[in-house]
């Protein structure tokens, strides 16, 4: 106790010193500390993309290029599912709720999709509906919504007039002139690829390619020739909600196995998580980051230990002349380091809660990153208890320097 | 530790022997080479002599914070170069009170802290107080010296002279049997240097310690049993001679 209490009054008496070391320690922690939080709230913003659908439905092909080119609008789908099919598994007794999802044209380099009321009722992200910033869902096939990125881009706002061409080029020849939509309104911000989508009725990406067919334009979207007359045309995909969620493996099965139209079902949540691993990689970068500054803080440590005894030779000279013996000059040292270590480390991570607290609301608002306060993970703890027993490693080699040296120059007052 | 303490009939120990020793600082030459020293028990001993003759250095090997290349230095009969440098420690926080040429106290302690600093550091010298409380000790020591109204005083805050008598304090408490003062006066003005001198003798005799006082002030030299000229004493031919 004697010596906790010498060690604390030896670093009161270098006040700013041991601040500033402190500090730089807290900083770094701080950084490795926030990168965790940072990093877990990307991946929890990723896989929240889409949330409470059990599975997406496509034509036969791979997992991800059905996560791509329906939840991220991402690359060009597989094929297409018919709109018997479709009806056919909405009926299907497990399920609770489709919504079907008919990738059209492209509007200045935004994707149109074609979809029903079901989306916006349905569809979540982030444990989040759909809602709108202003106006409503499209009630007709001369109505649009569109995402919230579109409308800051192409400066649209409700009951703007929208033409929609062709192609994901930005320029685009083939202008459905014949169709103009109007835009019924803009959905709030999702910080999900919703945002740079437009959303129109079924009805109306059809009536688009009817007009466009009439008029004799080049024809892109879904092939007239493969519905049946009065069937309605083709869809690129569905998404399901079961009923009871121990049914959806039974029925993703009975879906990937469906004989009369090859489909791929896929778990949104697994197949997010496998594209997470494979852009996920940028994680190790973070953390490699955050690692290095923890060493830099370290070493920040070990140079301000260091340059403190110098100036404290005389003092180690004292306490050794008065009878203080080698183990305790160390322990003082090495317990020195170690308060330091302590406090930054607990400096840090107060840094990194008070942060998430004041800049959480702003940080979602601008980002779209839903930073939580969780309490500190195994990883988090193991670096903690790493800064600090390194931190008070650190102090032994200064600490041993100090004790040998008092022994020879203690006595006379050094320059 | 038995060898410190007299048998009944022996002839009483020395204070402090040195034969034959040799000392010099790492990577140089001799700074001292002393065929022989003997200081008595309870002996007040004065040491002179030009600045760099290795005053201070003596002291060093007194204390047991050098240790001789070779040679030995025995206090109270212990071999010093014996022991280990932990119990050299030891041995110092328990027999030796020490008071530097300058900056003696630990800044960031008050002055009763920085008196009582060894009988904190070590359970033997606390046992040498025979249960009184080291802060009623200290107090007595610096109504003495004339700083009891500093005890609670960061060290910072006092004047070089009132600094000199704290370390004087903080040496004394305890009773030693060593006390070794390296130029301790060269801060006081005559009034107060003389009443110091007294104070310091006065608790030698009482505790029978001896005491190795170092200065320049060769007035100061009377007052002593012995004066002790280091450079008659050091036949160490590496040294440089200053003045
Ligand atoms: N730490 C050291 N390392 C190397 N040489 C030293 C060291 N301390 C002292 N010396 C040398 O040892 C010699 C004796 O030094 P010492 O300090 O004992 O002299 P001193 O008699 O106390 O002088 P002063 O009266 O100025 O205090 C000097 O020549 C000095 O150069
Ligand atoms: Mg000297």
């Amino acid at each position: 106790m004697f010596l906790l209490s010498l060690a604390w009054r030896s670093l009161g008496n270098r006040r700013l010193i041991s601040v500033l070391t402190a500090a730089s320690i807290a900083l770094s922690v701080a950084l490795l500390v926030g990168i965790e939080h940072v990093r877990m709230g990307v991946r929890e913003s990723f896989a929240g993309t889409i949330r409470g659908t059990d599975l997406i439905v496509g034509a036969r092909g791979g997992t991800t290029q059905v996560l791509l080119s329906t939840v991220f609008g991402m690359s060009m789908p597989n094929g297409s599912v018919s709109w018997g099919t479709y009806e056919r598994w909405a009926a299907h007794p497990a399920v609770k709720w489709t919504i079907p999802y008919a990738l059209g044209d492209a509007h200045r380099g935004h994707r149109v999709i074609g979809t029903t009321a079901a989306f916006f009722e349905r569809y979540r992200f982030r444990d989040q509906s759909v809602t709108f910033s202003s106006g409503r869902a499209p009630a007709n096939d001369r109505e649009i919504a569109i995402g919230w990125d579109v409308a800051a881009r192409l400066s649209y706002a409700v009951d703007s007039q929208v033409t929609l061409a062709h192609g994901l080029a930005a320029v685009s020849f083939a202008q459905h002139e014949a169709h103009p939509f109007t835009v019924s309104g803009v959905i709030a911000r999702t910080f999900t690829p919703i945002d740079r989508a437009l959303y129109s009725t079924l009805e109306g990406l059809t009536v688009m390619h009817d007009d466009e067919a009439a008029s004799g334009g080049l024809m892109m979207g879904p092939p007239p020739e493969a519905r049946a007359l009065g069937e309605k045309p083709p869809i690129t995909a569905f998404l399901v909600g079961t009923k009871n969620r121990f049914e959806t493996l039974q029925l993703q099965r009975e879906m990937n196995e469906d004989q009369r139209e090859p489909l791929t079902a896929i778990i949104p949540g697994v197949a997010l998580q496998q594209l997470w691993q494979i852009i996920g990689s940028a994680e190790v970068g973070l953390r490699l980051v955050a690692l290095f500054t923890v060493l830099v803080g370290l070493i920040g440590m070990v140079v301000a230990l260091y340059a403190s005894l110098e100036s404290r030779r005389r003092e180690m000279a004292i306490l050794r002349a008065v009878g203080a013996g080698p183990r305790l000059i160390v322990s003082l040292l090495v317990l020195e380091s170690g308060l330091l270590a302590l406090v930054g480390a607990v400096g840090g991570v107060g840094l990194v809660y008070a942060g998430i607290t004041v800049a959480r609301s702003a940080v979602e608002a601008r980002f779209g990153l839903a930073l939580t306060l969780h309490p500190l993970g195994a990883t988090e703890w193991a670096y903690l208890a790493v800064v600090v027993s390194a931190g008070t490693l650190v102090g032994v080699l200064p600490a041993w320097r100090a004790y040998r040296s008092s022994l020879a120059d203690g006595l006379s007052p050094k320059l | 530790m038995s060898s410190t303490t007299d048998g009944a009939g022996a002839p009483p120990r020395p204070a402090a022997e040195l034969r034959d020793v040799r000392f010099a600082y790492q990577g140089g030459c001799d700074v001292l080479d002393l065929p022989a020293l003997t200081i008595g028990r309870g002996e007040r001993c004065f040491l002179h002599g030009p600045s760099g003759s290795g005053k201070t250095t003596l002291l060093g090997l007194l204390a047991g914070v050098l240790v001789p290349r070779t040679g030995t230095v025995q206090v109270l009969g212990t071999t010093l170069s014996a022991l280990s440098s932990g119990a050299r420690d030891r041995f110092r926080a328990e027999h030796l009170g020490y008071v530097f040429q300058m900056f003696n106290l630990i800044p960031y302690l008050s002055v009763r802290e920085n008196i009582t600093l060894p009988c904190r550091l070590s359970p033997a010298r606390r046992a040498r107080l025979r249960g009184v409380d080291a802060n009623i000790e200290a107090a007595q020591l610096a109504a003495r010296l004339e700083i009891a109204e500093l005890l609670d005083q960061p060290v910072t805050a006092l004047s070089v002279g009132q600094q000199q008598r704290v370390g004087v304090a903080r040496a004394l408490i305890g009773a030693p049997e060593l006390v070794v003062c390296d130029e301790p006066t060269s801060a006081l003005d005559s009034d107060r240097r003389d009443r110091f001198l007294e104070l310091l003798f006065a608790r030698c005799d009482e505790a029978g310690s001896a005491l190795v006082f170092v200065s320049h002030d060769l007035s100061l030299a009377t007052r002593f049993q012995r004066t002790v000229a280091l450079p008659e004493l050091n036949t160490a031919a590496g040294r440089e001679m200053v003045g």
